[in-house]
């Protein structure tokens, strides 16, 4: 079991902002397809993924990270912090 | 050294107070809630990733001090919801010379806006809105690679 996370809009358009996921994915663009054949809200979150960013386990990584081992991945728009 | 993340205000004086006792220069930034342009704004929201806030910060903090000969350096951030006119976050570098001072400051704004987990919503009586992120933000980290 992997603990993943929403935040902003991403949070919004899936509802909820934290869920556990069994997966065999093995890397976050993996998931992401997993993710989106779920639902339609899961779809929607995902459609582009120019507007998303993604956290393993606290840190920026690209789509084709590998999962392996993680605990933790975060998936929200681009940050405007500042 | 100080890199934190709060939902308080902060006190520039009291933050920098001390600070850089043996620096030639201190350079401070705050960042100030913007109203819209035709006032309409109630209130900005800032979300966080509290488990990715604080290393993020620190990660940005210690690229500076390794860049700069920086004898002090603060960033203080907060989330929650704040008015127009409020301040949102501020960064301080301290250094013998104000050239490393301005340029750590400007690096540290520049990693904030893009690299730390921070998002901000505009809410106004016409509804809400997620702030979109500038591709010029983007592109003003390109000038430290």
């Amino acid at each position: 079991m992997i603990d993943v996370l929403y935040f902003a809009w991403v949070r919004e358009r899936i509802g909820l902002p934290k869920e556990q996921i069994e997966t065999s994915a093995a890397t976050v663009a993996d998931l992401i397809e997993e993710l989106r054949l779920r639902e339609d809200r899961y779809a929607l979150a995902f459609s582009d993924l120019k507007s998303i960013r993604v956290a393993v386990d606290q840190t920026l990584v690209d789509f084709d990270t590998p999962i392996g081992s993680a605990r933790e991945i975060a998936f929200f728009p681009p940050m405007t912090g500042g | 050294m100080t890199a934190r993340v709060q939902a308080e205000d902060f006190d520039l004086a009291a933050e920098i107070s001390g600070f850089g006792k043996d620096a030639g220069a201190i350079v401070t930034f705050t960042g100030i809630v913007r109203n819209l342009p035709d006032g309409s704004l109630r209130e900005m929201v800032i979300e966080h990733y509290p488990a990715m806030t604080s290393p993020a910060l620190q990660g940005i903090e210690a690229e500076a001090r390794q860049r700069w000969a920086l004898s002090d350096c603060a960033i203080i951030h907060r989330f929650g919801a704040l008015a127009p006119g409020a301040q949102i976050m501020m960064v301080a570098t301290a250094s013998a010379h104000r050239s490393d001072a301005f340029e750590a400051a400007e690096f540290l704004m520049d990693y904030l806006k893009s690299r730390a987990p921070f998002w901000k919503k505009e809410i106004t009586v016409a509804g809400e809105t997620w702030v979109d992120s500038k591709e010029t933000d983007e592109a003003a980290l390109t000038r430290w690679d």
